[in-house]
């Protein structure tokens, strides 16, 4: 054993001398980098390119059904793409956006200079695009990409290759690469609520803490107990499928209702953990451009929490038609009912807080309005499900379909992009440019609108899920042409935003430290903010701590903005008392200077070893194992006795 | 470097040590270590409850009884739970400074750690004999899975404590680093805590 430790030190040693270039810029620094800020922005992009690759995979499947007996596409091809297009969409796009997020903005917020563990955050990321990568090269070396729905329902995943009927590798890519991302999203879950717990400013009590953080936290959560569950249900259908388990498989005994307890047993806390950034990211948006704080931020925190507690209840509704009998179907539809009343509670508090502000139509309040009314839109129809009868009719048809793109797309994506808009200037110093902003919201708007309402209607009409061609004549080709043509208007909008990115990082108007006279501590540092994001640690002492910096009230108890000569610059406002005791690191003696941790090689090794791993168990290719074991054994060995930070 | 030319605020550390005072109380590895073994919690949940959502389906043998050793397994996992308490006794060794005495419980651990191992590749192997396999019925499934996962957990643990020992014997394992010790215990406690539970449910509370 001490071989190993021998062997483990020279290497360390010797990429030592490798590491620590002075510059933190450049190609490679983004391989080694720990700075949140950067990792957000490497999540982001990411996460925008599976979006796009997402969408021009629904794009196909659009213009395979705009008229009937499509031909473009064959049956496995349908399949794939559909089955990629949600896998996509769920674990590519969605949580890895809302992580960026988080990311970028939890310490900013909380008045930190980074995440409790910079190193594994950088694992998280690399863990997120290895299994990217993974899953997306079944198309190209596994036969054919996964294709069992983005759900994977057993036994149908889980037959053994060459005995069911979905051909290829699909199924296998689809487990492992999706263990692959349940790894990097509970390191990244772990990260945050350690930080959220740990490393708040002075002063910055729980019910001080910003929305989009206190949402994020609950997410973190859900994430840490969701994933392990799909992880089980992922590994026993590997074992199904490789090495002749019995577990879903009904031949033998086994039991399918399992793996669908298991999946939406994880499934519907993941549901949650999509919207609620989304949530977080418009509770941030109203307030600064009402001109008002957030209306009842206690029950918006509040409300948060109870549906991370109540989302843990309800995940037999998407199993309403498999007979579970009657008390157990009785029940879920009560605690589904019951769901939405937090989440109305939120919608209320949104409204309140607009209600009566002097809004500001920016594009990110636009989005942010989009948000609740398309997200309200969503959750009518969601709550519509627990009508069990009515659930029944409608499982497997369109206005499922219709339901829950409401809720993510009009829900996550349109928070999302409001989160653009609004924290753009944030992180480059420049406006995104407001009137390709005003084409990219409308064009979305209406887009949307155009290729998801018609669903509605198309599923009440009858119109399955999942079938890759229709016959004329059953009154569904005019809708299904006018929704083909509402997801190119979609594909228009969101290629006005990459434009604009493009154009306003180089062009846009230049913004100054707080653009949009906002209330949290991310806008008292520089855009962008430098590595160590704060100069000295912010001394919180009041919710929205910078308005109260900004602003005092008069008699009649109206904002007045504080003269500028006596406000105390943001910048030069004193730590206050504490703030080094506080959080006291070690004071080197030096009298100055802040140790930051140094860029590591060891979390981009440590995810290399992930992906070839994964393909010798998707190829029971043995030779691959002690390739990958030695990769992940180096990284993990040589990441323990790294120092973090160089002296 | 990042040398920057500011006054001294507070580190970001993914060392508890560095910052003694959190927004918890409890270090920031220790928290981490904490929040892993929770999610594990439900990783191990959802196997157990695949082994109890089959339990006592008709189906071809061999059975549970056909193949238990009870009182063989009793012993694996007594000396299971013993290694529980050289850990904490290397724990304390440690924080006391006395690194010959925490070298020795640490290897005794990973030694009743190994044990425990070889009892389970036995059993697996007994088992095999007697026609129970992975694809044989529910019960191969579900237990073999679940048993082999602890056992992947346990030696984990055990190439963990080894390494630990390799550290400590070249001196860069002291007093000061006790913590790292605290959290490969909390981590080894948590398996063995999983085996206690495994053991109750699946070999000693009969259908």
């Amino acid at each position: 054993m001490t071989t190993v430790s021998d062997t483990v030190r020279a290497p360390a040693r010797r990429l030592r001398v490798l590491r620590r270039p002075r510059a933190t810029t450049g190609f490679w620094s983004w391989f080694t980098t720990i700075d949140h800020k950067k990792i957000g922005i490497m999540y982001g992009t990411t996460a925008l390119a599976f979006f796009v690759i997402g969408g021009v995979e629904a794009l196909l499947l659009r213009l395979q059904l705009a008229g009937p007996n499509g031909t473009l596409l064959t049956a496995a091809q349908y399949n794939e793409l559909f089955t990629m297009h949600g896998t996509t969409m769920v674990f590519l796009m969605g949580m890895p956006l809302a992580v960026a997020f988080g990311n970028y903005l939890i310490p900013l917020q909380i008045g930190a200079r980074d995440v409790a563990f910079p190193r594994l955050n950088a694992f998280g990321y690399w863990g997120f695009l290895m299994g990217g990568l993974f899953i997306y090269s079944s198309f190209f070396i596994g036969g054919s990409a996964p294709n069992g729905g983005w759900f994977g329902y057993t036994p149908l995943t889980s037959t053994p290759l060459g005995r069911g009927f979905l051909p290829g590798h699909g199924p296998d890519f689809w487990a492992v690469g999706l263990i692959i991302l349940g790894i990097a999203s509970t390191t990244s879950a772990i990260n945050f609520i350690v930080t959220i717990l740990n490393l708040r400013a002075p002063g910055m009590t729980f019910m001080r803490m910003p929305v989009f953080t206190w949402m994020m936290l609950v997410v973190a959560f859900l994430t840490l107990f969701a994933m392990p569950i799909i992880t089980a249900a992922l590994i026993m259908v590997y074992f199904d499928r490789n090495f002749g388990t019995n577990f879903f498989q009904p031949a033998n005994g086994g039991d399918p209702l399992l793996y669908q307890h298991l999946f939406w047993l994880f499934g519907h806390p993941e549901v949650y953990i999509l919207i609620l950034p989304g949530m977080g990211i418009v509770s941030e948006i109203l307030p600064v451009f009402s001109r008002k704080p957030l209306f009842g931020y206690p029950v918006v925190v509040f409300s948060g929490i109870a549906i991370g507690f109540i989302g843990w209840g309800v995940w037999v509704h998407h199993m309403f038609a498999t007979g579970l009998g009657p008390v157990a179907i009785s029940a879920f539809a009560l605690s589904t009912m019951i769901i939405a009343v937090p989440t109305g509670v939120k919608i209320f508090n949104w409204l309140a807080t607009v209600w009566r502000g002097a809004v500001q139509l920016r594009t990110a309040m636009l989005f942010a309005l989009g948000f609740i009314a398309m997200f309200t839109l969503g959750g009518l129809s969601g709550v519509l499900h627990s009508v069990v009868p009515a659930d029944t009719q409608q499982t497997d048809t369109y206005f499922v379909v219709a339901h829950f793109h409401y809720v993510l797309f009009g829900g996550l994506v349109f928070g999302i992009f409001g989160g653009f808009y609004y924290w753009f200037p944030k992180l480059y110093g420049r406006f995104l440019n407001e009137r390709l902003g005003k084409v990219n919201f409308w064009t979305m708007l209406i887009g949307f609108n155009l290729t998801f309402f018609p669903m509605h209607f198309l599923g009440l009409l009858g119109m399955p899920r999942r079938t890759y061609r229709y016959d004329t004549g059953l009154g569904w080709d005019f809708l299904n042409q006018l929704e083909t043509i509402g997801a190119f208007v979609i594909a228009f909008s969101v290629l006005v935003f990459i434009v604009n990115v493009f154009v306003s990082r180089r062009r846009g108007q230049v913004t100054g430290n707080d653009p949009w006279d906002a209330r949290t501590l991310e806008w008292t540092t520089p855009s962008p903010p430098p590595m160590y994001n704060f100069a000295e640690i912010p001394h919180v002492e009041a919710r929205d701590d910078l308005w109260h910096r900004k602003y005092t009230e008069d008699e009649t108890g109206h904002a007045v903005r504080i003269p500028s000569g006596a406000a105390v610059a943001v910048e030069e406002r004193p730590a206050g008392g504490g703030g080094d005791d506080e959080h006291g690191g070690e004071d080197h003696g030096e009298g100055h200077g802040v140790h930051m941790p140094s860029p590591s090689y060891f979390p981009f090794i440590l995810a290399l070893g992930l992906p070839i791993l994964g393909y010798a168990a998707v190829f029971h290719a043995l030779w691959l194992v002690p390739i990958g074991g030695l990769i992940v054994a180096f990284g993990l060995y040589a990441w323990g006795i790294e120092p973090q930070t160089e002296p | 470097m990042d040398q920057v030319a500011i006054p001294p605020g507070h580190e970001v550390a993914e060392h508890g040590h560095e910052t003694p005072t959190t927004g918890t109380g409890v270090s920031n590895t220790k928290l981490a270590m904490w929040l892993f073994l929770s999610s594990d919690c439900l990783f191990f949940g959802a196997f157990i409850s695949a082994y109890l959502f089959y339990r006592g389906r008709p189906q071809p043998g061999p059975h549970p009884v056909d193949v238990y050793n009870i009182p063989f397994t009793s012993v694996t996992s007594f000396i299971l739970l013993m290694s529980s308490l050289t850990m904490v006794l290397a724990l304390a060794a440690c924080q006391r400074g006395e690194m010959r005495r925490f070298r020795i419980w640490i290897l005794a651990t990973a030694l009743f750690g190994a044990t425990f191992i070889g009892g389970q590749i036995f059993e697996f192997t007994e088992f095999t004999r007697q026609g129970l396999n992975l694809d044989t019925n529910l019960f191969g499934s579900s237990f073999f899975v679940l048993t082999g996962l602890h056992g992947a957990h346990v030696t984990a643990g055990i190439v963990w404590l080894m390494s630990l020992w390799g550290l400590a014997m070249q001196g860069r394992i002291g007093q000061a680093d006790s913590e790292r010790v605290e959290v490969a215990g909390l981590y080894w406690h948590f398996v063995d805590v999983v085996w206690i539970v495994i053991f109750t449910v699946i070999y000693l509370i009969p259908k």
